[in-house]
């Protein structure tokens, strides 16, 4: 949908950089116009009445105008800016890994009300306290829905034969689970546990709600982050870059620890 | 080659194509600068040359705090007068002329050389941040002053900082947050507001 010349819009800022001397580009993520970019004039001067309304991720309600070659934002006030958010480094990290993958997997201007919806909701839950991981897992596995790239969860992509409760395979490549007799040796493959194919049965087609109740030790945790995560990086066919920091925080035992214990 | 000077000689239009590689200067004023220089007398063209090569080949980082510097240890880290117990951490070296413009910091500094951007793939690691644990190791400094921008990556840093300095047993303090002079109320945000209606003071 072509937007007016002024036009009023909510958006979440997934990034911004910066431009010229006092100038940025943000990286808006809108409900109706999808993802864009826009100038946001002045923001890196302490008096400016943007910046504060603009910051990466926050929800925010925008007056745009079209520019010659980029937008330019022109009014700002933040909605919700998700202060719990920004005084959590483990929720931070996780929130700041969300948007990047919001950002992957929007190409500019794709109209994308449901990942809108997603991203706030999740960016509420990782606030609001919320299993910050398991957030997470859900978030990677909705947006996977939404944009397209449900991985099979169900029947076996090899024989197309239904999964028995085994250990299975799953295959970033072949694009989900493979049962025991066409993944063995396959090279992408890696092996499934049972709980984590029902773990990631039930992120695929479950209630949040549904989610916090299943029982996810620490192991299960990271199995099931482990192939989300071979899985998203397959379908981008690029390293999704915040996932460093958060493997760095874990690893020097500052992070929260992966699972969750109830 | 730059399609905007076809008919320049090949002196002139090397040199316009190394000024518009600057920052901010497109290629009308790269074009400007050059025609500028041509006109200008011989000695200020060798001096502007003469600067350029000085600064490339006398300034280095300061083994102390990373400060650009013509001198190791530089002039803030060799400045006997100033409290060696204290540190202020930003994130370039312009920083440090904002914070000395101030006139009201009187301890030293340590240059980060940049900021975690975990997006854009920025780590701890690639940050002088050994180099600040380091020094804290060698003893007799009592508090450290987190002074990275109010941001988002500034704050992830200052954050990350706080973990690891904890520990060590010292006093780690956060650039209060709030109106900047001229400021509007009406224009600012919520997270501004808060605290600094936190950090209020008593009227004197």
């Amino acid at each position: 949908m072509p937007a007016p010349r002024v036009y009023k819009t909510e958006a979440i800022v997934l990034r911004q950089r910066k431009l010229g001397e006092a100038d940025k580009i943000v990286t808006l993520f809108t409900p109706n116009y999808g993802k864009l970019e826009a100038v946001a004039k002045g923001v890196r001067r302490p008096k400016s009445r943007l910046a504060g309304h603009l910051e990466v991720l926050t929800y925010t309600s925008a007056m745009l105008a079209q520019g010659r070659n980029l937008d330019v934002v022109t009014q700002a006030q933040a909605i919700e800016s998700f202060a719990p958010l920004r005084e959590d480094l483990d929720r931070l990290s996780r929130a700041l890994y969300a948007a990047e993958l919001v950002d992957r997997f929007s190409p500019e201007g794709a109209e994308s009300f449901h990942i809108f919806q997603l991203l706030l909701t999740t960016l509420r839950r990782l606030a609001g306290g919320a299993s910050a991981d398991v957030a997470l897992r859900y978030f990677e596995m909705q947006l996977l829905n939404l944009a397209g790239f449900q991985p099979q969860l169900h029947s076996c992509l090899g024989c197309r034969r239904p999964l028995t409760p085994v250990p299975n395979y799953f295959s970033p490549a072949a694009g989900g689970v493979l049962c025991p007799s066409c993944g063995a040796g396959t090279v992408s493959s890696r092996p499934l546990s049972v709980s984590a194919l029902k773990v990631l049965r039930v992120l695929q087609s479950g209630a949040f709600g549904d989610v916090l109740r299943v029982r996810i030790g620490s192991r299960l945790a990271q199995e099931v982050e482990f192939h989300l995560r071979a899985y998203v990086i397959h379908v981008l066919e690029r390293d999704v870059r915040s996932a460093a920091f958060i493997d760095r925080l874990r690893r020097e035992g500052v992070g929260e620890p992966a699972g969750v214990s109830d | 080659m730059p399609e905007f000077t076809p008919s320049a000689a090949a002196p002139v239009a090397r040199l316009i194509q190394e000024f518009h590689k600057l920052p901010g200067v497109g290629p009308k004023s790269a074009q400007r600068l050059t025609y500028y220089l041509l006109r200008a007398p011989q000695e200020e063209a060798q001096a502007l040359a003469q600067a350029i090569l000085e600064v490339k080949e006398k300034i280095a980082f300061c083994t102390i705090c990373e400060n650009v510097t013509d001198t190791d240890p530089c002039l803030i880290c060799a400045d006997s007068q100033r409290d060696r117990s204290i540190i202020c951490v930003v994130e370039e070296p312009l920083d440090i002329l904002a914070l000395e413009r101030s006139g009201s910091y009187h301890g030293l500094y340590h240059v980060l050389h940049g900021v975690i951007s975990p997006m854009d793939g920025i780590g701890p690691e690639d940050l002088k941040v050994e180099e600040l644990l380091g020094r804290l190791k060698g003893g007799g400094v009592s508090e450290v002053i987190l002074a990275t921008n109010p941001n988002l990556e500034g704050e992830a840093t200052a954050m990350y900082l706080n973990r690891l300095l904890r520990p060590l047993g010292l006093r780690v303090t956060r650039l209060a947050r709030g109106l900047p002079t001229g400021a509007d109320l009406e224009y600012a945000d919520d997270l501004t507001l808060a605290r600094a209606l936190e950090g209020r003071q008593e009227v004197t």
